[in-house]
């Protein structure tokens, strides 16, 4: 028996966006990539431990891989190509660039919409609270230190 | 191995789909070949009328740098800016065949024949450039690939594309890693560079940081249908009944099945993973039970000798030992995984027309050989184009990916974009082998007199590290194709790690077979530095518990033992950076709260030396180890990039930081039990050291050594013998997690 069509709305980097599907348990993540075709929020885990997917909704860092596209309805999400540009950056995206903070980068959604999430709300967050707020997250290249000194640079510049 | 010759010779019907860019072209990359080991230069360099440098290599990028290096090198030999350069990489229709990527090469062996195919290019169109202005080559200068004169006159190089193509052939030599061409033309004296040996930004990096960037996941084709695999829950497991019923809620989702390999396919990708998340399989048991994972050394001691190389038989053990002080030790190096980051993705498009892979195989060529042999085809009408995937370090899954991603292709006649799910790698990519070691020495006069070691350890080659055969992948096994291609690599010591001066020495390598013939979770191969983090971990951890035994502080001791200046200089550079307070080692053991230590190792990997030195603070409660400050000095040579070469370093410290101190494959029954980030977990941001420092010794005279995989070798003993000098135990399993910590303390209670 098929199921029958939900309907989702929500923004996606700043454009409304309609999704329909018969599984409103689907994930953002594949709404994200296969309908929408967005290509930064990557797979890594599907079980929200590594951070690959992770996008911002309203402001928040989320893994995108576990959360039901049903829970969007309304939501704005954020992406990293969203959330800035080489000419606009964010300043974790610049801090990344300038600390060349990364080896594959695969996993840099994670660190990037994370670090993000967390300079936009506090104001010069101390290392510990980074590797805390950053404690979910893998890198299997094992930058974690260039990238933990560049959310620490852009801390010190965001105020 | 891949001839590789005749890669020309590829199909129309593949080449059309990603289309050369001709045209203004000057030169058809499919001019390059010519007989009896010559090449035209268009097979490594062509040249557009815009002045754009297309340059064709069979290196590709797995995240560390290498074709950032690759294009400084080019532009400088060349006098043009790195804008200028435009790089193709691993595609078998456009790019020579270089071996793929493998070994910390790339630069070493991969960038001389772009570095000469570039200076012969510089050669010509300056002699063209000088016809053309009517002066001599001596007047000429070049900058930003524009020739200009003493008088004022100039030509681009764009305006000489006509000589380009009319260049002399260049002369081959060599195959795989170390293919070469050489023209008339010599490169640059090093002195000479401008862009090389300079701190340049990654060209990889701003994309990958603003999404711009596009990885083999983000790879479509019209039609593609998505792609989930369905494997077995132990080795050697089979189906023995599959319930569809689930799939019918799933869009147009259905079982793909070859052989023993189960897929579900489905044309919107969330049907292709739920359908094949809830299918309901009936396994048959695994094929055989593996050892008890908590005695797996003893097994191994037990296991018939399969195989063995006495790699170094120096001197008369007996004699040498008359008279000394013994010691004796044995360790035990765990299976490691893959583990990549992301599980690997890969489309592929199988028609009667020819066959087209993309995927993040860091050998593009011996994957085409191996896709031709998996699916019964020529392979001549097979394509690889490596697209970047998630970093990868020696026979990784992604190939095991393209093959599936082939055969459900070939199946269902569509083309097929797979990726696996976290436990289809963790569980069932292909691991870096288990070993254990047995040493046995003679000390006199505070010197090694006599060493016998034996390193004994799984296939390194099992799964060869070439993909150019159908059985070398998992799904190819899963079809009924058996591992027909394994190669024999033993965990060495000796030729790569044999740097110290012992009078005598013997080193013994034996292999045992593997666990299971086919379809094993525990099959192994090569991960960064294939057997190198495991051998160093063995052979530095004894070196320092000899150095105890002759009262002696294991810098000098390790000194005492080395008679390449290079080395000598590279130690002393460590224990200045580190600040290293000269004695023997455990001073001021100690077995309440927290202890803390610091330990050395060296390691050579060809001509590439390393030295680290670890800080750690022991739980003597709890067996947890925290490593508070790493010290790594480096000298591979002349250095091409010191910023991205720094990054490369520290991140393999992070890599084999976690190697050492959590990750290991774990088992039970027939089963691999590691599956996701839970069940193998590695470093995370609240274990990072309060300091690392890289220290780069950087060589001008010397050519650039490999420099991807060197600084993975000593971390694990440094880690090891501070841990000595903090409890005064030695910890000899690894990882050194706070169960196997507390085990060794509790075996070794201070006197």
């Amino acid at each position: 028996m098929k199921n029958s069509l939900t309907t989702i709305h929500l923004r996606v980097d700043g454009r409304p966006e309609k999704i329909s599907t018969d599984d409103p348990t689907m994930p953002l993540l594949y709404a994200l990539r296969d309908d929408m075709g967005h290509a930064n929020p990557r797979f890594g885990c599907g079980l929200a431990q590594c951070g690959a997917c992770t996008v911002q909704v309203d402001g928040v860092a989320m893994r995108s891989c576990v959360l039901p596209i049903a829970s969007l309805e309304g939501k704005s999400v954020t992406t990293l190509a969203g959330l800035g540009t080489p000419d606009h950056p964010h300043p974790v995206q610049a801090a990344f660039v300038e600390e060349q903070a990364l080896q594959c980068g695969y996993c840099v959604n994670g660190w990037i919409m994370t670090g993000a999430a967390l300079v936009d709300k506090e104001i010069h967050p101390s290392a510990e609270r980074i590797k805390a707020a950053c404690s979910s997250l893998i890198c299997r290249c094992g930058s974690q230190l260039a990238m933990m000194r560049a959310i620490g640079r852009a801390a010190g510049e965001n105020v | 191995m891949t001839s590789r010759r005749g890669f020309l010779a590829t199909g129309g019907a593949a080449l059309a789909i990603v289309a050369v860019p001709e045209g203004f072209r000057a030169i058809a990359v499919a001019a390059g070949e010519e007989a009896g080991g010559a090449e035209r230069l268009a097979t490594w360099i062509s040249l557009g009328r815009d002045g754009i440098v297309d340059v064709y290599t069979g290196k590709v990028e797995l995240g560390m740098g290498v074709i950032t290096g690759l294009t400084q090198i080019v532009a400088d030999e060349l006098d043009v800016a790195m804008a200028q350069v435009r790089m193709t990489t691993g595609d078998t229709a456009r790019t020579p065949d270089q071996g793929g990527v493998g070994g910390s090469t790339s630069i070493q062996f991969g960038a001389n024949p772009l570095r000469n195919a570039a200076a012969e290019a510089r050669r010509v169109l300056i002699a063209a450039a000088a016809d053309k202005l009517g002066v001599p080559v001596e007047s000429l200068v070049v900058g930003d690939g524009l020739i200009r004169a003493t008088g004022g006159a100039s030509v681009s190089y764009g305006a000489l594309v006509d000589a380009l193509a009319s260049a002399p052939i260049l002369k081959v030599s060599g195959e795989a890693f170390r293919t070469n061409v050489e023209g008339v033309a010599k490169p640059k004296p090093r002195s000479a560079y401008k862009l090389v040996g300079k701190p340049i930004a990654r060209l990889d990096v701003a994309p990958k940081v603003y999404g711009s960037f596009r990885y083999s996941v983000d790879n479509k084709l019209p039609g593609m249908m998505h792609a989930r695999v369905v494997y077995p829950p132990s080795v050697g497991a089979r189906p023995l009944a599959v319930d569809t019923e689930k799939l019918k809620d799933r869009g147009d989702a259905r079982l793909v099945r070859v052989g023993d390999l189960l897929a579900v396919v489905a044309s919107r990708e969330w049907h292709a993973v739920a359908g094949a998340r809830d299918l309901n399989v009936r396994w048959s048991a695994p094929s055989t039970t593996f050892p008890p994972m908590a005695s797996l050394g003893a097994a191994m001691w037990a296991m018939p000798v399969s195989s063995q190389d006495k790699v170094v038989a120096r001197g008369d053990l007996a004699a040498a030992s008359v008279g000394t002080t013994a010691h004796e030790a044995s360790y035990v190096w765990p299976f490691q995984s893959h583990a990549t980051m992301g599980p690997g993705c890969a489309v592929a498009d199988v028609t009667p027309h020819g066959t087209t892979i993309w995927c993040g195989g860091q050998k593009p060529f011996e994957l085409k050989a191996g896709i031709a042999d998996l699916l019964g085809i020529a392979p001549e009408t097979v394509r690889v184009i490596f697209i970047e995937d998630a970093g990868s370090y020696g026979r990784g899954g992604f190939d095991d990916v393209a093959a599936d991603a082939a055969m459900i292709s070939k199946s269902i006649g569509k083309p097929v974009r797979l990726q696996w799910m976290r436990s289809d790698m963790t569980m069932w990519g292909p691991k870096a082998p288990a070993m254990v070691g047995k040493l046995k020495a003679g000390i006199k006069d505070g010197k090694i007199a006599a060493l016998d070691l034996t390193v004994r350890a799984f296939n390194g080659g099992e799964i060869s590290s070439h993909p150019d055969s159908a059985g070398n992948f998992i799904g190819g096994q899963m079809a009924g194709h058996p591992n027909s291609k394994p190669r024999v690599e033993y965990a060495v010591y000796g030729k790569n790690s044999g740097a110290y001066d012992v009078p005598a020495l013997h080193a013994v390598a034996e292999l045992v077979a593997p666990l299971a013939p086919a379809v094993s979770p525990l099959r192994t191969t090569h991960l960064r530095d294939p057997e190198g983090p495991g051998t160093t971990f063995i052979i530095e951890s004894f070196i320092d518990e000899l150095a105890a035994l002759a009262n002696a502080d294991p810098v000098a001791f390790r000194i005492a033992h080395l008679s390449d200046p290079r080395a000598v200089d590279l130690l002393n550079r460590a224990a200045a950076s580190a600040g290293w307070h000269a004695g023997v080692a455990a001073r001021a053991k100690s077995r309440s709260g927290i202890a803390h230590g610091r330990g050395i190792a060296f390691a050579t990997r060809g001509d590439t030396m390393v030295a680290t030195i670890a800080d750690v603070a022991v739980d003597t409660k709890t067996g947890k180890v925290s490593v508070t400050r790493l010290v790594c000095v480096h000298d591979c040579g002349s250095i091409v990039n010191p910023r991205s070469l720094t990054g490369t370093i520290e991140a393999n410290l992070m890599q084999s930081m976690s190697r050492s101190l959590f990750e290991e494959v774990t088992f039970a029954g027939g089963a691999v039990t590691s599956r996701d980030w839970v069940t193998y977990p590695v470093v995370r941001t609240r274990d990072l050291p309060g300091r690392v420092d890289v220290v780069l010794v950087d060589r001008p005279e010397l050519p650039p050594y490999g420099a991807g995989e060197p600084s993975s070798r000593p971390t694990a003993a440094a880690i090891a013998n501070a841990i000595y000098d903090a409890t005064g135990a030695r910890i000899r399993t690894a990882p050194f997690t706070k169960a196997n910590v507390l085990a060794a303390l509790t075996a070794q209670p201070l006197a």
